[in-house]
C-alpha cells in the first residue's frame, strides 16, 4: 500500500465517521421545533345597545319571509347590524341529514332571506356554514340550505378539516379549541338556531347552537354542559340572533325525524340578547327559562337578560 | 390505414379506457356539486359502476353461483360476443389493469436489455401460462356450490378495489402529508404554492374527507405484487394468473380473426417476439397460440419484411418451417378435471369451517340491504364499490372478520362511520346485487314496514360515563336517529364517592326500534372501545341471527 493510497481511504473513512457522528451529535436531545400557531381569543360581535328599539322581536305570520322582515325591522333593520363592504358569517344549525319540515335544520327559507338582506345592506361577502354532526355533504344538501343561501348569493363552504384554527376560549370550563375559522375571521356574525327539545339542555336554541363553531371532541362537552354553552356564548357574542320557531321540534331533539314531533308556530324571533332570545324560544318548548339550567347559568353570568319583558319584547302577530 | 396508425388506434384505446375506468372510480363519491331538492333522496348522477357490469367474468360467476344475471351485467355480451369473432381484443385494446401491467412491462429495465437468445427465448410462450386456465376453471366450479372467489382476481374489480380503497386514500394522506411538511418550513411563497397544488390535486382526485381503511396493507401487497411481477416477464398477470383472460382465451376457440405468417418472406430476426405482449409465439417456426394473442398488433407493426398479418379467416395452417398455428387452449384434461374438483370442494370445506355459520363474528356487521350471508357471497366481488360511496368511511373490506371466504368483502365499523340512515349509496353501486337497492322508505321503514336492521346496539354499562361515572353524558341519544329513539333515558339517583346525591339520565337501548346504524358508537365519547355498541344480531338480512322473538318473524 502506497503512502497515498493510505491518506485517501483513511480520510474518507474518518471524512463519514465525522459525518455520522456529528449528525448524531447534532440531533441529540433536541427539542423538536413545534410551528407558532395562531391562537385566536375571544370575540364580542355585538352591537351597541339602543334604547329606541326593543331587545327582542318577535313576529307571528304564516308567511315566513314576513315573519322574519318585521322582526328584523323592529330591532332596528339590517342597517343596524350590517354596513357597507362588511363580511358576515351566518350560522344556521346544520346539523342533521335531515329534510327541512322535520325541523332539525333551520328553515331554509329564512337563511336565504337573510342572505339577501345582508348583501342589500352593502355586505362584501356572506358565509353560511356550520360544523354538522352528519356528513356535512349530506347534511348541507338535504336541508336545502346549501341550494337556498347560494341562490341567495352567500357562499356555503363545507367544514373542511383543514379550515379549523386554535382559537383560545379562555372560558370556566373550556380553553383551546379548534374553531372553525369562518366564524372567526369575519364582521359579523348572525346566529340563526332553530327551536329544539333536547334530552341533557331541555331545549337547543341560540347559544347552544354555538356548539356548531367548534370542531374536535365536543361530544365531550355534554358531561358538564350548561357551563360548556355559558363559555362558547361568552366566547363570541352574535351579532344577532335570528331563531327559527317557524317550524319547532317538540320531542326527538336534536335530531327528530317524525312529523308527528314537530310543531307549526311560523313564529320568528329577532334579538340583539341572545339569553333574552333563548328565554323567549323556550316558551315555544312550554319551558320556564328559569328552570332551564343554561339559559340561567348565562344569565347570572351576565351574557344577558332571562327576563325578557323587563329587558324589552316587542311581539308582532299576523 | 397503416397497421402503426391501427397501432396507435390500440394505444389511445387503451389510455381512454384506462381513464374512463379511473373517471367512474372517482365519481364513485358523494359528489357535493349535485344539487337535488331539499330532502330528497340523494342519487349518484352516473352508473358508477358501469364497468363492472361489462365484465363477463362477472356476469358468468355470480349467474352460476345465485342463478340469476344482475342489473347490467347483460352488458358483458358487449365484450364477450365480440370475442368469438376476434379474440381477446378486451386485454390489448380495453382492460384497464391489462393497460396497466403492459406499461410497467415496457418500462425499459434489464429484461428489456437482454442479448441474443436469452432475449428471445425471455417471450415465448411458456407453460406457465396455462395456470390462468386452471385458476379459472376452479373457481367457476367453486361459484356452482355457492362461494364466489373469483372477485379475488378478475381483473376489473380488483383494479377497483385497488384504486378506490388503496391508492386514492394514500394519495390523500400524502398529500396532506406533504402539503403539512412543505408549510412546516414557514416559507410563506413556498406554503401559498403547495397550497394551490394541493388544492389542485384535491379538485382533481381527492374526497371530501380523509377516509381510513381496515386490512388496507393485505389490499395494497396483493396489488403491489401483480404489479412488480410485470418486471419479471411482459404482463405476468394476463399471461399466467387472470381468470378472466383465460375465459376470453377460451372464446377465442372459434374467432375468424388471427394473424397469418408468410415463412416465404420472413428472416427470422425475431423482432416480432421480442414486442409480443400476449406469449403467444408470432414468430415463423413456432406455432401462434390464438388463445394467448391479445391483439396488441405489435407483432405485425415491427416486422419489417412484412411477413405478419393480421386478417380475417387467416390461414392457420403449417408450412414447411412453421407449424400450424392453434386455437385450441393448451391445457391437460386431467388438471382441469383437478381444478374443476378443487373448486367443487371449496364452498363445502369453507362452509365446514366456524366463521360462516357456527361461529360468525359478532362485528361482521354487513351494509344496508345486504342480503343473507349465503347469497351475500355467491355475489359479492369485493370491487369495494360501496366502500368508496359510502359518506361516512363506515364500510371497509374484511380480513378475517367473514372467515377467509369473506376476504375483503363489506364489514361496517360504526367506531369509524355509522350508517347515515336516510343513505342507499352502496346498494345503488353495488354491480351484482349482494347489497340490494334499497329505497329510503325501505331503510328508514314507515308505520307499516319495518326498517332494514344491520344490528342491534347494547350499553356496556361498565365504561358508559352516567352508569360507570357518575357523569351525565345522553350523547347516544342524541344521535339516535330512529323515531322514537332507540336509546331512551331514565333519570336515576345515584351517589358519588362522598355520599352526595346525583341525578343522572342513563341510557338504554330499545331493541324493537334500534337498527344497528352505530351512530351511538360512532359518537360515544369512550373514545377507545365506545360503551354502546352494535353487534349483528337483529340484523333483517338473517333468519337466524336474532335475538327478539317477533323480531325474526315481523321481518
Amino acid at each position: 500500500m502506497r503512502r497515498r493510497e493510505f491518506i485517501t481511504r483513511t480520510g474518507r473513512a474518518l471524512a463519514v465517521a465525522a459525518v455520522t457522528g456529528g449528525t448524531g451529535l447534532f440531533f441529540h436531545d433536541r427539542e423538536k421545533k413545534v410551528g407558532e400557531e395562531l391562537v385566536w381569543r375571544a370575540r364580542d360581535f355585538a352591537v351597541p345597545p339602543d334604547s329606541k328599539f326593543p331587545v327582542v322581536a318577535m313576529s307571528r305570520n304564516k308567511d315566513h319571509l314576513t315573519a322574519l322582515r318585521r322582526a328584523l325591522d323592529a330591532v332596528g333593520g339590517i342597517g343596524r347590524f350590517v354596513q357597507r363592504g362588511e363580511k358576515v358569517t351566518i350560522k344556521p344549525n346544520i346539523g342533521w341529514d335531515r329534510a327541512p319540515e322535520q325541523a332539525a335544520d333551520t328553515n331554509p327559507i329564512l337563511v336565504g332571506e337573510m342572505v339577501r338582506q345582508c348583501l342589500a345592506a352593502g355586505a362584501r361577502e356572506v358565509v353560511v356554514t356550520d360544523v354538522s354532526c352528519n356528513d356535512p355533504r349530506r347534511c348541507f344538501l338535504r336541508s336545502g340550505i346549501k341550494a337556498a343561501a347560494e341562490e341567495a348569493g352567500a357562499l356555503v363552504p363545507l367544514p373542511n378539516e383543514n379550515d379549523f384554527v386554535r382559537a383560545d376560549l379562555s372560558g370556566r370550563l373550556l380553553t383551546v379549541w379548534p374553531v372553525l375559522k369562518h366564524f372567526l375571521e369575519t364582521d359579523r356574525l348572525i346566529n340563526m338556531p332553530i327551536t329544539k327539545q333536547h334530552s341533557l339542555t331541555s331545549c337547543t336554541i341560540g347559544m347552544k347552537n354555538l356548539y356548531g363553531i367548534l370542531g374536535g371532541r365536543r361530544n365531550q362537552l355534554h358531561q358538564e354542559i350548561d357551563q360548556s354553552i355559558v363559555d362558547l356564548a361568552a366566547f363570541c357574542p352574535p351579532t344577532l340572533t335570528v331563531v327559527d320557531a317557524t317550524h319547532v321540534l317538540t320531542r326527538g331533539g336534536p335530531q327528530g325525524g317524525s312529523l308527528d314531533d314537530v310543531a307549526i308556530h311560523d313564529s320568528v324571533i329577532c334579538a340583539t340578547d341572545q339569553v333574552a332570545a333563548d328565554a323567549r324560544a323556550a316558551q315555544f318548548l312550554e319551558l320556564v327559562p328559569d328552570r332551564v339550567g343554561h339559559i340561567r347559568l348565562a344569565h347570572r353570568a351576565g351574557l344577558g337578560q332571562i327576563d325578557y319583558h323587563a329587558a324589552g319584547y316587542q311581539e308582532i302577530v299576523g | 390505414m397503416t397497421i402503426k396508425s391501427v397501432r396507435n388506434l390500440r394505444r389511445i384505446s387503451q389510455v381512454v379506457f384506462f381513464l374512463l375506468f379511473f373517471w367512474l372510480i372517482l365519481k364513485t363519491n358523494f359528489d357535493v356539486d349535485l344539487s337535488p331538492a331539499a330532502g330528497a333522496e340523494i342519487t349518484l348522477p352516473y352508473p358508477v359502476s358501469i364497468a363492472l357490469q361489462f365484465d363477463p367474468l362477472v356476469a358468468l360467476a355470480t349467474l352460476l353461483s345465485s342463478g340469476t344475471l344482475y342489473k347490467g351485467l347483460l352488458w358483458s355480451l358487449l365484450i364477450l360476443i365480440p370475442t368469438i369473432f376476434l379474440g381477446r381484443f378486451f386485454c390489448g385494446w380495453v382492460c384497464p389493469l391489462g393497460s396497466l401491467n403492459h406499461w410497467i412491462s415496457e418500462i425499459p429495465g434489464e429484461r428489456l436489455q437482454r442479448k441474443g437468445k436469452r432475449k428471445i427465448e425471455s417471450n415465448r410462450y411458456k407453460k406457465y401460462q396455462r395456470i390462468k386456465y386452471y385458476i379459472l376453471f376452479f373457481f367457476l366450479a367453486a361459484s356452482v356450490t355457492g362461494t364466489l372467489q373469483v372477485g379475488l382476481l378478475d381483473p376489473l374489480p380488483l383494479l377497483a378495489r385497488s384504486l378506490g380503497t388503496v391508492v386514492l386514500p394514500t394519495t390523500h394522506t400524502a398529500a396532506i402529508g406533504l402539503l403539512h411538511w412543505i408549510s412546516s418550513w414557514g416559507i410563506a411563497p413556498l406554503s401559498y404554492a403547495a397550497q394551490h397544488v394541493y388544492d389542485g390535486i384535491s379538485l382533481l382526485l381527492l374526497s371530501f374527507r380523509q377516509v381510513h381503511f381496515h386490512a388496507i396493507l393485505t389490499l395494497a401487497a396483493f396489488f403491489a405484487l401483480i404489479l412488480i411481477f410485470n418486471r419479471v416477464h411482459t404482463r405476468f398477470w394476463c399471461r399466467a394468473i387472470c381468470p378472466l383472460g383465460a375465459l376470453l382465451g377460451i372464446f377465442s376457440r372459434f374467432a375468424i380473426f388471427g394473424l397469418e405468417k408468410d415463412e416465404s418472406t420472413c428472416d427470422q430476426c425475431g423482432l416480432c417476439l421480442l414486442s409480443c405482449q400476449g406469449g403467444d409465439n408470432p414468430d415463423v417456426g413456432a406455432a401462434w397460440r390464438q388463445p394467448e394473442c391479445q391483439l396488441c398488433l405489435n407483432c405485425q407493426a415491427v416486422c419489417p419484411q412484412g411477413s405478419l398479418k393480421f386478417k380475417f379467416f387467416p390461414n392457420l395452417k403449417a408450412g414447411a418451417d412453421n407449424p400450424a398455428s392453434t386455437q385450441k387452449v393448451d391445457i391437460s384434461r386431467r388438471k382441469l378435471v383437478a381444478s374443476v374438483a378443487g373448486g367443487l370442494v371449496l364452498a363445502p370445506l369453507l362452509r365446514s369451517g366456524d366463521a360462516f355459520a357456527a361461529n360468525s363474528d359478532p362485528l361482521l356487521i354487513r351494509p344496508p340491504g345486504a342480503t343473507a350471508e349465503d347469497d351475500f357471497l355467491a355475489r359479492c366481488i369485493r370491487c369495494g364499490q360501496c366502500m368508496r360511496v359510502c359518506p361516512n368511511n363506515a364500510l371497509h373490506p374484511t380480513l378475517f372478520q367473514a372467515g377467509l371466504e369473506g376476504l375483503w368483502t363489506p364489514l361496517l365499523i360504526p367506531r369509524i362511520g355509522y350508517c347515515e340512515p336516510t343513505c342507499t349509496l352502496c346498494g345503488q353501486v353495488c354491480p351484482t346485487g349482494a347489497i340490494e337497492q334499497l329505497t329510503m322508505k325501505q331503510k328508514v321503514g314507515d308505520k307499516e314496514t319495518a326498517p332494514n336492521r344491520i344490528g342491534t346496539a347494547f350499553i356496556d354499562r361498565g365504561r358508559c360515563l352516567p352508569w360507570a361515572m357518575g357523569r351525565s353524558c345522553i350523547v347516544c341519544e342524541e344521535w339516535c336517529p330512529t323515531s322514537p329513539k332507540a336509546v331512551y333515558l331514565k333519570e336515576e339517583i345515584t351517589t358519588d364517592r362522598q355520599g352526595n346525591e346525583v341525578r343522572l339520565k342513563r341510557p338504554y337501548i330499545d331493541p324493537d326500534l334500534c337498527t344497528g346504524c352505530g351512530a351511538c358508537e360512532y359518537a360515544c365519547p369512550v373514545v377507545d372501545k365506545p360503551a354502546v355498541y352494535v353487534t349483528a344480531v337483529g340484523e333483517s338480512r338473517s333468519a337466524t341471527n336474532q335475538v327478539l322473538l317477533q323480531k325474526g318473524a315481523r321481518k
